[in-house]
């Protein structure tokens, strides 16, 4: 848990405190998270890890007040989630491009600008710039269904940035795209991140990516949904083509993966065995990350 | 009458020759072939009357016909019109409100399986044998429903994500409705339209054989064949059927010039 020292209270963009959240109830009810305890501080490029269903999409729509917590507290740029939601704090990019297709390219990346009252020429003037900023520009007319699933998704990022939001939440973003077309998006979300200074939080099942895009990755565990461990990725900025090439990088990758094995195991051993799970996690930690 | 109607068809394009021409060249073969046959196995015209005897008649009593073609189409016109506004104005009120939904859904499903046979007699007791009243009510019940069913549908089959990006930025109800539904509802409705405009004059037709004008197609049917005059009858069916037609395709240029983007991505999506 070496990031989280670093990151005071009074500093932290996000900070998730205690966090459960339980979906349904009674018999159906289902534990997604519990005992989450979370904080990431302005700048940072933060991943969440972990197999499916270990709550790291949940928790990310926690952070965005699309869903409440069970228990514990949310707060985004020191006020509670729903505040920072209402104070359109964050941009959001999901695992579909949600793009409409009533409307041109422009007009997609102006709808926030348009939902938050800006005028005409200021929208005009945003969408150019992020056109630009994405690498579409010419394709503003355009309707969605005319790009390809990267230049969508590209769209979605720059619609998710109009309003100059200082926190971008990205819901498995390339998840749906090739590797090829993945890894190019990779580099270009780390070129936007520089360039925007924006924090980013970061949902993925990739460890590639996550370790390459990364200041730190959360990785997690499932059945309850809890944070395994954090691992601190300490490769130089900025990251091109070679950083995947290092031997940190592979070093970084391996890590995580050890983190993340140590719960799938766990998970195949687990069947009628509930403590197994708790325990491999626990094995996790003591071992520490090398 | 008429059953839930509410799939979404794709439309496409119908501007190059390509597209009109095998439909246009397989319905004159159809029409050749059906009066060479015709004559060649010597059918009674009782049956089905020479295609050139129903054009020939359609010439004869184009001054009748013309006026069937304005009443009787302004009956159509005007029932769907009160069809469209009541279907929409009812879909819109209850899409966000489940409850009201299922409350009034019943009743319009209801109301639309009446058959028209069984109530238009009814509707002429209400009004009058002068009224155009009957038709109106008839043609506007039968459109309602489909109208109403496609504008819920399409203001409720909303994309989950899109509703949560405008949660995201913080959106209201009103301007989710008016940037995320409507624009979505807007094909389902065209869909909608274009089922009404046939249902129109089929409404319309139907509910004149119980009342309405000498001229009005409906009863001109009805009286031709009584008098076993099949080439006029049949004319005044073959005007009712370019009637619909003609409302049909209103209807689909309504909608190329209201969605251009829709009928542009069902031809580049497939």
């Amino acid at each position: 848990m070496t990031g989280e020292a670093a990151v005071t209270a009074r500093s932290a963009v996000v900070e998730v405190t205690g966090v459960d959240k339980v979906f349904g109830a009674g018999e159906a009810a289902v534990t997604a998270l519990q005992g989450i305890d979370l904080a990431i501080g302005p700048g940072e490029f933060v991943s969440l890890i972990g197999p499916s269903g270990c709550g790291k999409s949940t928790l990310l729509r926690l952070i965005a007040d699309l869903i409440p917590p069970t228990s514990g507290t949310v707060s985004v740029n020191g006020k509670p989630a729903r505040q920072a939601r209402l104070d359109r704090d964050y941009g959001m990019v999901f695992q579909a491009p949600v793009l409409m297709d009533w409307r041109t390219v422009a007009r997609n990346i102006e709808l926030p600008l348009e939902v938050m009252g800006y005028p005409r020429a200021e929208r005009a003037r945003r969408s150019g710039d992020l056109l630009r900023l994405v690498e579409l520009e010419g394709f503003e007319g355009r309707r969605p269904w005319q790009l390809s699933g990267g230049m969508q998704q590209r769209v979605a990022i720059a619609r998710a940035l109009a309003f100059d939001p200082k926190l971008l939440l990205m819901d498995e973003p390339f998840g749906a795209l090739d590797e090829m077309t993945r890894e190019r998006m990779n580099l270009e979300v780390m070129r936007i991140w520089r360039e925007t200074g924006t924090t980013v939080v970061f949902v993925t099942h990739s460890i590639p990516e996550a370790v390459f895009l990364s200041t730190r990755v959360v990785v997690m565990s499932s059945r309850p949904g809890r944070i395994n461990r954090i691992v601190e990725v300490d490769l130089p900025q900025p990251r091109t083509f070679e950083t995947r090439e290092s031997e940190r990088y592979f070093g970084l990758v391996t890590a995580v993966r050890e983190a993340l094995r140590g719960d799938t195991e766990s998970e195949g051993d687990a069947v009628g065995e509930p403590g197994a799970d708790r325990a491999a996690a626990d094995r996790v930690r003591a071992e520490g990350y090398a | 009458m008429t059953t839930a109607r509410v799939a979404v068809s794709t439309p496409r394009r119908i501007s190059l020759p390509t597209d009109w021409l095998p439909p246009a060249i397989v319905f004159v073969a159809v029409i050749l072939a059906l009066e060479i046959g015709l004559r060649a196995f010597n059918v009674g015209a009782f049956v089905i009357p020479l295609p050139s005897a129903i054009a020939a008649s359609i010439g004869e009593q184009w001054p009748t016909l013309s006026r069937g073609i304005a009443y009787t189409g302004g009956e159509a016109i005007g029932g769907l019109v009160v069809g469209l506004v009541l279907g929409t104005v009812a879909g819109l009120a209850t899409a966000g409100w489940q409850s009201a939904r299922d409350t009034l859904l019943p009743i319009a499903i209801a109301a639309s399986t009446v058959p028209v046979i069984a109530f238009a007699p009814i509707t002429l007791n209400w009004f009058g044998p002068e009224s155009i009243m009957p038709r109106l009510v008839i043609v506007a019940i039968m459109v309602f429903f489909p109208v109403m069913a496609n504008t819920i549908r399409g203001l409720t089959e909303v994309p989950p994500a899109a509703l949560e990006l405008m949660d995201s930025y913080a959106a209201s109800e009103l301007e989710t409705l008016r940037k995320v539904r409507v624009p979505n509802a807007l094909p389902y409705w065209f869909t909608a339209l274009r089922i009404a405009a046939t249902l129109s004059v089929i409404g319309a037709v139907v509910g004149e054989f119980f009342g309405g004008p000498l001229y009005s197609l409906g009863i001109y049917i009805t009286l031709e064949t009584g008098h076993s005059r099949y080439p006029t009858a049949w004319a005044a069916i073959v005007v009712a059927c370019a009637l619909g037609i003609g409302l049909y395709v209103a209807a689909v240029v309504a909608e190329r010039l209201a969605i251009p983007w829709y009928a542009a991505r069902q031809s580049a999506v497939g």
